[in-house]
């Protein structure tokens, strides 16, 4: 074989055979900015030194050296052992060589982790169904433990955070008026407005007023504030009992002898109770308020017919339903939360991912609820 | 262990730099050189100051005057990118690690790696595993997640982490805080071999007195807002600042600065 073929050169690394031995000669800056031109040099080398096994690199001419290029020497070193022959590294300071020397002794060579393999639907939604009957026990222990904590807070009436509470319910309540008049507000004018429009095509513009009210008293109102506040409060929940967790807060609760659920969940989850139907009441009248401009400005309607109207078709029941549902699911969407919140784990991506579930299964679970809810009014007659 | 280099240009030159926040200053007109391949020991009461000065010279908090100079250049009169690239040139070692939660330790080291560095998958992956073997990990731990480590094996993980470019100056904020003395002891020895292999320039806020005594070529202490001492650990035997007396030549540093008198 030639000669030739066994000689490479770049800027950083130029080798040859001479006498039945293999010279490299290094150049130039063996540092991790030049790391994969050196590994590609390298690999030639390494390449030539099948044929020419005793191989000898002077270093004399390297300015810079960091793990990178002594790295790369040993792993050029260990290629050659393997395949039977011997690496002589000259010309090379105390320093780095010292460096040579710490990287010899990096024993692994171990390949990392392979990549997880490819997922399939099937097995996941089967592992969802397990993991379904995990979060309703969680759901089940939590609610127990409320249960138990309101208990304790009724017996010692002093033990219960009240300063706390407030707070949180300023937070949960008060703060959130205005975006709650806001949407439902909306969402009345535009129920009302494509109800008229649809309704005017068979003379029948008295009875929107009718399925306005019934809508709104009975569903519209407590769901879209469940929906709001699941989003909103139920979200921060998660977020900081998460964050809580994570930073072992939660634990040291524990070891001063109180019960984190009493201290940090109770609050919050009877703020959530008590705002729910404060905030249904008010999103529903603000939905009513809505769906009236839109049939005095628009169907022209007046006023007074309006709310002659309004009476007529909605009883105390339509009002009693809406309210009665609301603490229930507000319960939920708290517990959930509140659930949620402690099974955070140490990474932020945990955090995510379970203030994402939070809100998820809490719109899931107040859609269920509501729908439960709905069987059993019709059930009563109401 | 190099001592510091005394002709050579600093690698840091800070000159009357003062910090605050809000109506008070926190450093006011401090004035501080570190020499390439010394490692720089600095001290002061909880509160002093320490952690300030060393996240402004690192550029996290802004400074109320003076200048800083990192590797030669005034950071005031960089552009963004060039400054990113002095970056670049040194590692930092936070206090509680600040690993990315969300990556694998070995994904960790490799971050910046895979960021700047056009490198084949192998040889990072070869390299990750030498800084951790380097500062005392195995690959196993690599694979691991933040949130399964120790207080030791986070430190270490952080430290591998702020070597992944191969640095040539590193800040370290209170390497072994939180860590039992043998664990410190190891830590330390690693700070040590890594200066002597690596040819590293070492900033190092810390509290340890058994490191300031077996790694530090020099110490500073910072106490009222300025550097009160500036010295090797023999100097601060016998300095006669009432904080500094009482910090090395109290009940805990005594045995530190005269082991031969008692024992």
């Amino acid at each position: 074989m030639a000669a030739a073929d066994l000689a490479g050169s770049d800027t950083l690394l130029t080798f040859a055979v001479s006498r039945g031995r293999l010279l490299a000669r290094a150049r130039g800056d063996w540092t991790c900015q030049n790391a994969r031109e050196l590994e590609a040099g390298l690999a030639r080398l390494a390449h030539a030194s099948r044929q020419s096994p005793r191989v000898s690199i002077d270093m004399s001419g390297v300015t810079a050296f960091d793990t990178f290029g002594a790295w790369l020497v040993e792993r050029l070193r260990r290629d050659i052992a393997a395949a039977g022959g011997k690496l002589a590294v000259a010309g090379i300071s105390a320093v780095n060589r010292a460096l040579l020397d710490e990287m010899a002794a990096v024993s692994h060579r171990e390949p990392p982790a392979p990549p997880a393999g490819p997922r399939f639907a099937l097995p996941d939604t089967v592992g969802a169904l397990a993991a379904l009957r995990g979060d309703a026990a969680a759901f089940l222990v939590m609610a127990g433990a409320l249960v138990e904590a309101s208990a304790r807070a009724i017996r010692r009436p002093r033990s219960f955070r009240l300063t706390s509470t407030v707070h949180q319910f300023d937070r949960v309540a008060w703060q959130a008026v205005p975006i709650i008049l806001m949407i439902t507000f909306l969402i009345g004018a535009i129920i009302a407005q494509q109800g008229f429009f649809q309704f005017r095509r068979f003379g029948a513009d008295l009875y929107v007023v009718n399925m306005i009210g019934f809508l709104i008293m009975r569903e519209i109102g407590v769901l879209l504030v469940a929906i709001m506040v699941a989003g909103r409060t139920g979200s921060s929940y998660t977020a900081e009992l998460g964050s809580m967790k994570m930073r072992e807060e939660i634990d040291a609760l524990k070891t001063m002898g109180f019960d984190p659920v009493e201290i940090l969940i109770l609050p919050r989850v009877l703020v959530i109770v008590l705002a729910l139907p404060a905030l249904t009441f008010i999103g529903s009248m603000a939905a009513l308020f809505g769906a009236g401009l839109v049939a005095v400005f628009y169907a022209g309607m007046s006023p007074d017919l309006y709310i002659s109207q309004l009476r007529e078709a909605i009883s105390l029941d339509h009002f009693k339903v809406g309210l009665i549902k609301a603490p229930f699911i507000g319960a939920v969407i708290g517990i959930i939360a509140c659930a949620e919140g402690l099974k955070v784990r140490g990474s932020a991506a945990s955090l995510g991912e379970h203030t994402t579930t939070s809100v998820v299964k809490s719109i899931f679970m107040i859609i269920v609820l509501d729908g439960l809810f709905a069987l059993f009014f019709s059930g009563i007659g109401m | 262990m190099a001592a510091g280099n005394a002709t050579a240009p600093p690698i840091v030159r800070v000159r009357d730099l003062t910090v605050g926040f809000g109506a008070k200053n926190v450093l006011e007109g401090v004035s501080l050189d570190v020499r390439p391949r010394e490692i720089l020991g600095v001290v002061g009461g909880s509160g002093s100051g320490k952690s300030v000065l060393m996240r402004t010279i690192i550029g996290l908090l802004p400074k109320r005057a003076g200048s800083v100079e990192l590797f030669g250049h005034d950071v005031d009169r960089l552009d963004a990118a060039e400054l990113r690239l002095v970056e670049r040139r040194f590692g930092v070692l936070f206090q509680h690690g600040a690993l990315f939660s969300s990556l694998t330790v070995m994904e960790n080291i490799q971050f910046q790696m895979r960021e700047v560095l056009d490198l084949s998958q192998r040889l990072l992956d070869e390299i990750a595993v030498a800084k951790l073997e380097m500062v005392g990990l195995s690959a196993a731990d690599g694979r691991k997640w933040p949130a399964e480590l120790s207080g030791g094996m986070t430190k270490r993980a952080a430290m591998a982490r702020a070597l992944a470019l191969d640095p040539e100056f590193v800040f370290l904020d209170e390497p072994t805080s939180g860590l039992d003395p043998i664990s410190a002891g190891e830590v330390d020895d690693m700070i040590a071999t890594l200066q002597a292999t690596l040819g590293l320039t070492v900033f190092m806020v810390t509290h340890d007195l058994e490191s300031l005594r077996t790694v530090c070529d020099r110490i500073v202490v910072i106490a009222d807002g300025g550097i009160v001492a500036d010295g090797t650990m023999a100097d601060m035997a016998r300095h006669q600042h009432p904080w500094v007396k009482s910090y090395f030549r109290g009940r805990r540093g005594e045995a530190f600065v005269a082991p031969a008198g008692r024992k």
